[in-house]
């Protein structure tokens, strides 16, 4: 593998879980519980879509081969797809939408910080612009897990099921392989192991504070990185990717 | 017929009639957006920097550079833009916080986000429209990606907050 071809990859990690996190959160559009839920879920919606833009259009740069970001993340299948599964878990209740948005929070709180600092310019410059977006991302999902978990007890075990139900997605976020070990020799890319710490460190803090039980299946899963997804992915895509896809010289 | 090419200060006297899409009272330089123009008396590259990663003003943005520009006859036009620095609510000028504030929306605070702003509470700002302190938050998020909206607890009028970032 090439550092090129690892870049790349590295690029779709980021950029495709933006675009499947943002994809999802815009699926509360017109359905928020309250109107300035509603706004806020949409307007993180925006920040990722945002964030996914500059990585693909870097991604596409990257591999060389003419193609756009809307190319990326238009014309790709479910198995090209390199969102972490997380991600792409249905919105279900609003408890389950802002326990999986929470865990998320948390993960690009920390790695976003790191990728400050990584030796590729681009990845670098879009790190610092994002990481000042999900600092108020964080702050908004932290104050609904405790909201929601100090609550009341229907909405306490709405979110305590939530987070068991999406704990095995957890382990998915961390998995390396040999894309995340050429990159960090090369600077570009984070430790995970890294991010793992402080994630379970700030995880637990929030999750105890909110009077909620940290999940403790043993049940993993993983396959993000090889592009193995759950069912959900290719519902998504088919509605994402519908109108590119049946007209693809529309202009907008 | 006058071929006097017009010059970077031209152009960027130009370029600061243009105004944000969605703040139509403060123009991208006061905004801080537009970050450089480079002519060579050919090509123009404008440069440019998003307040929000996903801000939807960008692409009106881009569109209103290129007609003011064309107005002038130059057609060969490059936008480029830039991520680093990132921007932040310290480019404001103040000139634009006073008029941010006169249009109904209150101006950034303080400067660059803390740790604080994680767990912390959100202070209590001056209402754009009776001046009172007695305010509250009621949303972080709001109308667009760069504001938050927050109510008036003596004249109860909502009203938007330029949120700092």
């Amino acid at each position: 593998m090439t550092t090129q071809q690892a870049k790349y990859e590295y690029l779709l990690r980021l950029g495709d879980s933006s675009l499947i996190m943002g994809h999802r959160l815009s699926e509360w559009c017109g359905h928020g519980p309250i109107l300035e839920e509603d706004i806020a879920l949409i307007n993180i919606a925006l920040d990722f879509v945002g964030n996914a833009t500059s990585l693909l259009t870097h991604a596409a740069q990257v591999e060389g081969k003419g193609r756009t970001e809307d190319d990326l993340a238009y014309l790709r299948n479910e198995r090209d797809y390199r969102n972490l599964l997380l991600t792409e878990q249905p919105n279900g209740d609003f408890a389950r939408t802002i326990a999986r948005q929470f865990l998320y929070d948390v993960y690009t709180f920390f790695l976003y910080e790191e990728l400050k600092n990584s030796k590729d310019e681009t990845i670098a410059a879009i790190a610092a612009k994002s990481h000042k977006e999900i600092t108020y991302h964080l702050r908004h999902t932290t104050e609904w897990m405790l909201r929601l978990g100090d609550g009341t007890p229907e909405s306490h075990q709405r979110v305590q099921t939530a987070l068991n139900e999406l704990w095995m997605f957890t382990s998915d976020l961390f998995d390396m392989n040999e894309v995340d070990a050429l990159l960090i020799t090369e600077g570009v890319a984070v430790d995970l192991d890294k991010v793992k710490e402080q994630w379970e460190k700030r995880v637990t803090a929030v999750i105890s504070e909110a009077t909620l039980l940290v999940p403790t299946t043993n049940v993993k899963q993983k396959g993000s990185r090889e592009g193995k997804h759950s069912e959900h992915l290719g519902f998504l895509l088919a509605e994402m990717q519908y109108i590119p896809r049946s007209y693809p010289d529309a202009k907008w | 017929m006058n071929t006097t090419l017009p010059s970077k200060e031209d152009i960027l006297l130009l370029l600061s009639e243009i105004t944000d899409p969605e703040i139509p009272v403060i123009t991208i330089i006061e905004l801080g957006i537009l970050r450089d123009v480079i002519w060579d008396g050919t090509l123009c590259t404008v440069v440019i920097t998003p307040t929000y990663s996903g801000c939807p003003a960008m692409k009106v943005i881009e569109d209103d550079i290129k007609i003011k520009l064309k107005e002038v006859g130059i057609n060969n036009v490059k936008i480029d833009l830039v991520y680093s620095p990132a921007w932040t609510t310290d480019w404001i000028t103040d000139t634009a916080k006073e008029k941010l504030s006169a249009y109904g929306i209150a101006p950034p605070d303080h400067s660059t986000i803390d740790k604080g702003v994680l767990m912390g509470k959100p202070r209590n700002l001056k209402c754009p429209q009776c001046g009172s302190i007695h305010t509250e938050m009621i949303s972080q998020f709001g109308s667009t990606a760069c504001k938050a909206l927050y109510r008036c607890l003596d004249c109860k009028e909502p009203f938007d907050y330029f949120k700092c970032l």
